[in-house]
């Protein structure tokens, strides 16, 4: 459904006068909450392919919706039990503020404003992604340089719209922004050729290449990354527990492909001789107890998504139609910056 | 008994008075616990942000706007850039409306059918569809900016729009009054965007259709006779037209027609399907960065509320001339 924005308008006031209807005492209550309703509510895109798309068979697919899977996985014990709420950039964050979901898995870019001043919180990062550009190949542009005065299509909501403009201040250069609030119709009036380059983050910028155009070779993504996008999954605030969960069950999976634990191999682990592999997989020892959940919390939810690595490759990685590097996204043991605070 | 209209009467405005004290003093409850509620989940609130530097471009402005200059004057610029598209979309609305009104009257089989498919069609299609339509029509078959036509010396049409010469008095001392070629896009003169015109043209052409019925209306109103007996007296028929049927008619017009006006005025926040950077997307951009999703909407409200109040208070005062000038005559 599309709202008008006046109706919008009305629906986040009206969600702010049902604050006051509502105790803030939230404290511990969404873990409550996904348990007696049996399912997670989880916030996603409107359809960026590898991160959170519908897939031919009508499934929600990519990294930002198996963490949504893995946290099923660990609360309820059943990954299936998601809902799916997807939202544009620009209405992203009134529903978790207003309690409509109970996580926001989503490409959203951790920065100050939002994590200190918006009712949420980052959990972990689960992409180190950048900004950049995509032009058409025919217009001989080969770098950000040459699109001193350009048209540049753009999305509203997102952290896109201002990293465009500081950057081509810093440079000394004028962009005029197209900015439109749906995605489809940032992506239309880029493709039908209104603005001589679209930007936004360059994993999506890759995603959308391949899944909008019918010659991806026609366009090109441009060398230069003008910001830092560490994407994420955030929760409301107030509620530490819920927050704790979400944090620690990524990291379990990050910390799973550091220790070697697949999809395939758990099984097999829960008895393995490494203490810190039993501790995850709770073959002895019971850390879910300290997040209010059972001892095989990550255990279920690596055995619904596998481990971070499984998930990059299948999603965006090797074994996606997206082919990207791990880069940034490889474990910090290899160069990369993923990094798990140890689960003991 | 007139004494006692004139009690009646202040009694009711006391209580009318009662009622908004009331009201006023509920919205004061509202917004107070509102504050209370946003501190205590950790949202910012508070109108302070509108000081601070905005950080974001406008594509398309009135005035001279960038990044360094603050919110409220982006706002300032969004709201130029609706009574921009919303004032020429009033004229344009109110002469195709009277056209396609006098079409639908006409003896003219065809003119009639062809009013009449124009208002079943604008009418029944959703206005957001046309908008979307408009757009991608101007985008997708105008030729890249590259290979912009010049249809006349200085004009230029393409995909990034329609570029025109302007006024040498109006152009600031190091910039070209005339548009010419450029490394990328068309430099110099002025220029009116595709998500602009794509805005002017939808609001118009819908509330055309609207209007065009409101005229037909009005013209039926005045009754046959006194055309005939204006004819009768030898009027020719726009002698009748003017000054026997239309200022009757007008009568009967103009309540609806303002009723009309208000709509496009409040359907111009549309525009931001279009890219068109109106009061509404520049509220959605300060939203977003801010996070000050309930601040932004009430700057929203009140402007629009305030247009449409102002909106009706021109018309009534119009419609009151009219009315006086009416039972004058
Ligand atoms: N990471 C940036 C940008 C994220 C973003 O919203 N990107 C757009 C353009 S790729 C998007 O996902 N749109 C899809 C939608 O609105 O559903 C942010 O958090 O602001």
């Amino acid at each position: 459904m599309k709202l008008s924005p006046l109706r919008c308008a009305l629906l986040v006031l009206a969600g702010a006068a049902a604050g006051f209807a509502a105790p803030a005492a939230h404290a511990g209550k969404t873990l409550d909450a996904v348990r007696q309703h049996g399912r997670v509510v989880c916030g996603v895109s409107t359809g960026l392919p590898g991160f959170s798309a519908v897939d031919s068979k009508g499934n929600w697919v990519g990294l930002d919706t198996d963490v949504c899977r893995a946290l099923a996985a660990a609360v309820l014990g059943d990954a299936g039990k998601v809902k799916w709420t997807p939202l544009n950039s620009q209405q992203r964050f009134t529903p978790l503020q207003a309690g409509e979901i109970d996580v926001l898995s989503r490409n959203t870019t951790w920065t100050l404003t939002r994590d200190a001043s918006m009712g949420l919180h980052f959990a972990a990062v689960t992409y180190y992604d950048g900004q950049g550009f995509m032009v058409a190949k025919k217009s001989k542009v080969t770098n950000v340089k040459q699109l001193k005065g350009a048209e540049i299509c753009v999305q509203s909501g997102t952290t896109t719209e201002k990293n465009l403009t500081d950057y081509f201040r810093a440079q000394g250069m004028k962009a005029k922004p197209v900015v439109f609030e749906s995605y489809e119709a940032s992506l239309k009036a880029f493709f039908s050729g209104r603005c001589q380059a679209y930007t936004t983050d360059v994993s999506s910028l890759a995603a959308i290449r391949d899944k909008e155009v019918k010659n991806p070779d026609d366009y090109a993504i441009l060398p230069e990354l003008i910001s830092k996008e560490p994407l994420g999954p955030a929760v409301r605030r107030g509620d530490d527990e819920w927050f704790a969960i979400v944090k620690w069950v990524v990291y379990a999976l990050i910390e799973a492909e550091e220790l070697g634990v697949t999809q395939a191999n758990a099984e097999s682990l829960k008895r393995s001789a490494n203490p810190a592999v039993q501790r995850l997989l709770g073959g002895a020892e019971d850390m879910g107890r300290l997040l209010g959940l059972d001892k095989e919390w990550a255990y279920r939810a690596i055995r619904a998504v596998g481990n971070y690595g499984e998930i990059f490759d299948r999603n965006l990685g090797a074994n996606s139609p997206l082919k990207l590097p791990r880069g940034s996204n490889q474990l910090w043991t290899k160069g990369g910056l993923m990094y798990a605070p140890p689960i003991r | 008994m007139r004494r006692r209209f004139a009690e009646a009467g202040r009694r009711a405005f006391l209580w009318q008075a009662l009622a908004v004290g009331l009201l006023l003093l509920g919205g004061w409850w509202v917004a107070g616990r509102v504050e209370g509620e946003l501190a205590a989940r950790g949202i910012r609130s508070g109108f302070g942000f509108l000081l601070q530097p905005a950080g974001f471009e406008i594509g398309e402005s009135l005035f001279d706007f960038h990044a360094g200059l603050a919110y409220w004057q982006a706002f300032l610029v969004g709201f130029a850039n609706t009574l921009r598209v919303a004032l020429p979309g009033l004229l344009l609305a109110t002469v195709l409306g009277a056209l396609i009104g006098f079409a639908r009257l006409s003896p003219n089989f065809l003119l009639r059918a062809l009013g009449t498919a124009y208002v079943e069609v604008f009418r029944n299609v959703p206005l957001l569809l046309q908008l979307l339509t408009w757009y991608f029509l101007l985008t997708e078959k105008l030729p890249p900016v590259a290979d912009a036509v010049e249809f006349l010396p200085g004009f230029f049409l393409s995909k990034s729009g329609l570029a025109f010469p302007l006024p040498a008095f109006a152009v600031a001392a190091g910039e070209l009054a005339w548009p010419q070629r450029g490394l990328l896009n068309i430099e110099g003169g002025a220029t009116v965007t595709p998500e602009y015109l794509a805005v002017l043209l939808g609001l118009a052409a819908y509330s055309a259709a609207y209007l065009a019925e409101i005229v037909r209306a009005g013209i039926l109103s005045v009754s046959r006779g006194q055309v005939e007996a204006a004819a009768a007296l030898g009027l020719t028929a726009r002698q009748r037209m003017r000054w026997v049927v239309l200022p009757q008619a007008l009568r009967l017009i103009v309540p609806p027609a303002g009723n009309q006006y208000l709509n496009l005025t409040k359907n111009s926040s549309l525009a931001v399907v279009v890219g068109y950077p109106d009061l509404v997307s520049v509220a959605n951009t300060t939203l977003n960065q801010t996070g000050q999703a309930v601040e932004c909407i009430a700057i929203l409200i009140a402007v629009y509320l305030a247009l449409s109040l102002a909106t009706a208070a021109l018309l009534a005062l119009y419609n009151a001339r009219l009315l006086r000038r009416g039972s004058a005559a």
